[in-house]
């Protein structure tokens, strides 16, 4: 491991911020710190709202939402949230390019049924994409598959193989390539490490790999 | 021939409650005409506020009229959406101001074919020009702006209905704060023109039709009318339903009879909903409304590009479908939303899962009251009525 890692720390605790950030998930604490008071924002697998509603009212941002779970949606809308029932494989072509500031896509990317698609089409109805996802590279899961020799299961993977909805799990050091590949800037890369706590990471080092459970990235379109 | 008691020739609409307002000025007609002086009847429920900002137009669907909250003044049965308006309700009268209009071409008070041409002096029947349901907008958009309204707080509507809500956003995008097409589509299929046309040629097919001319010669096409009623009415169904509500179960007795009396409960059942439509129900308004449906194509207007319709939208959208209907099926819906999504339009849609089929739109559905409660609070929000 020749790689220089950068693993520098964003503030002292940047998950509790005085806005009340603190009431999001981990990843998404971060991502609603990415985005810009005001922004359009488009969600993508927005779950019950949690981050538009925060985004909503404390940034004031003009906040879109697609959830494949009725019950989420449902509840989204009850909640005035404009949702709409749909998944990032089928739903994300019609929207036009550009005609968002920023799409979020949290936690889903390992659910879609064609992850290379989706990312292409993320930076292009989005200035900016921000993506976050489980690292599948985490020593921990890598640990429990070479020690249990069996299908890892954690926090951010909490089903057993058989039922999960994870069909294409990746790990950071996958993503970044796919990225590379496809022509998609990688502007910033953040991991989360088993507490939550972020750090910023060169988006090739293979130490961020190893430690990070979760992948937090910031892409926008091909290079002009 | 009837056996049915005979209403001479026009409704006097006497002593019905709501409201008639007679427009004037002549509507230009999709078809070319410029019909009028005519007559809107509608109904109101709440109060319009000081600033006019919490108006809501319900749109009622093919069979539907302007009772959306009152007993039916015919049959004595509750408005149609009873369910969803009064104080405190979903459709909050002490906080909108509820506006229902019968549509153009209808038979309970709006000028349609069972009237009077004034030319003639005789029912208008079949002279009664073909209506669309942008004409049914447009004679709503008088309305509108008689009651002193340039903004509806929201536009709201099922089947029909909701076509008549998109109609309103496409053509009167600054008029609209909020949309609801409910169990909708942007155009009519070919299956359902097709099941229209079942009911339309089942009426033709009625001796006592007399070519449209039923009511000059004091004669009335029920047998017609109720088997349209009756072939639609299982459109409105879903086949889970009319299993749990009838399945093989027999009509008042033990076993079959070997004859074509109602055996089946399902088929008492549709006989008594095609003989209680021809109290109410005018069948030439029939025949007229069921064409203005098969008409609708939002995106026809455009060159046939629905992004180029809604295009000019600024109106906050909340589509509605479910799981069982398959007359306006979820995919229709979602063309719908993906046109929206396409124009960048603030669109929610949610499918709501029941057994209900189409006719989920006008019963009890809780998913359905607290998505347009959670929609309506959103959109109040934002047009300033508070939460």
């Amino acid at each position: 491991m020749t790689e220089a890692l950068r693993l520098e720390r964003i503030g002292a605790r940047p998950w509790v911020s005085a806005t009340g950030a603190n009431e999001l998930r981990g990843d998404l604490r971060l991502i609603a710190e990415m985005i810009e008071p005001g922004a359009r924002v488009l969600d993508i697998g927005c779950g019950d709202g949690t981050l538009l509603a925060y985004l909503t009212r404390k940034k004031g941002v003009d906040g879109r939402g697609i959830e494949l779970s009725q019950s989420g949606v449902n509840a989204c809308v009850g909640h005035g949230l404009s949702v709409i029932q749909g998944d990032a494989d089928r739903d994300l072509d019609a929207y036009p390019t550009g005609g968002f500031d920023v799409v979020v896509l949290s936690q889903t990317l390992q659910a879609t049924r064609n992850p290379r698609h989706v990312i292409e089409t993320l930076v292009r109805i989005g200035r900016q994409a921000i993506v976050s996802f489980p690292n599948f590279g985490f020593w921990r899961i890598r640990l429990h598959l070479l020690v249990r020799g069996q299908m890892p299961m954690t926090d951010l993977l909490p089903n057993p193989w058989f039922e999960t909805p994870n069909i294409h799990l990746c790990t950071i050091r996958d993503f970044v390539m796919l990225c590379d590949e496809v022509g998609v800037r990688v502007e910033r890369g953040v991991t989360l490490d088993r507490l939550g706590r972020p750090y910023a990471l060169r988006p090739h080092g293979r130490l961020a790999n190893l430690l990070g459970e979760q992948g937090v990235f910031v892409l926008s379109g091909k290079r002009q | 021939m009837s056996t049915i008691a005979f209403r001479p020739r026009s409704r006097s609409y006497q002593g019905w409650p709501g409201y008639r307002l007679l427009v004037r000025d002549p509507l230009r007609l999709d078809c070319g005409i410029d019909f009028g002086p005519f007559t809107i009847a509608f109904q109101t429920y709440g109060a319009l506020n000081a600033e006019h900002s919490n108006a809501i137009l319900i749109c009622h669907a093919l069979t539907g009229d302007q009772y959306a909250a009152d007993p039916h003044p015919i049959t004595g049965k509750p408005g149609w959406w009873q369910t969803l308006i009064g104080p405190g309700g979903v459709l909050d009268t002490e906080r909108y101001f509820l506006i229902c209009a019968n549509v153009l071409g209808g038979c309970m008070g709006t000028t349609g074919p069972q009237d009077l041409n004034p030319a003639t002096g005789e029912p208008w029947a079949l002279s009664f020009p073909v209506i669309t349901v942008r004409d049914m907008v447009r004679a709503q958009k008088r309305l509108i702006e008689h009651l002193g309204i340039d903004s509806l707080f929201c536009v709201i509507g099922g089947s029909m209905g909701g076509m008549q809500v998109l109609q309103w956003a496409a053509s009167y995008p600054e008029c609209v704060f909020s949309a609801v097409p409910i169990a909708a589509a942007a155009r009519h299929s070919a299956q359902n023109i097709a099941f229209h046309e079942v009911g339309r040629q089942a009426i033709m097919a009625d001796p006592d039709w007399c070519g449209g001319r039923y009511l000059t010669l004091g004669r009335k096409p029920a047998r017609g009318l109720s088997v349209a009623r009756m072939a639609a009415h299982i459109t409105y169904l879903s086949e889970a339903a009319l299993h749990r509500k009838f399945g093989r179960n027999l009509q008042d007795r033990h076993a079959v009879t070997y004859g074509f009396d109602a055996d089946f409960q399902v088929e008492s059942y549709l006989r008594h909903q095609g003989s209680t439509f021809v109290d109410r129900f005018d069948a030439n308004s029939y025949l007229y409304i069921t064409r203005a449906m098969d008409y609708f194509d939002l995106a026809a207007e455009h060159e046939g590009s629905l992004h180029q319709a809604l295009s000019g939208t600024r109106s906050r959208f909340c589509v509605i479908s479910f799981t069982s209907d398959w007359l306006f099926p979820t995919a229709e819906s979602r063309q719908l939303v993906h046109a929206l999504n396409a124009v960048a339009a603030n669109v929610s849609f949610v499918e709501i899962a029941t057994e209900n089929g189409h006719d989920a739109f006008l019963l009890h559905e809780p998913e359905l009251f607290e998505t347009l409660r959670g929609f309506l609070a959103g959109c109040g929000e934002h047009r300033g009525l508070g939460r």
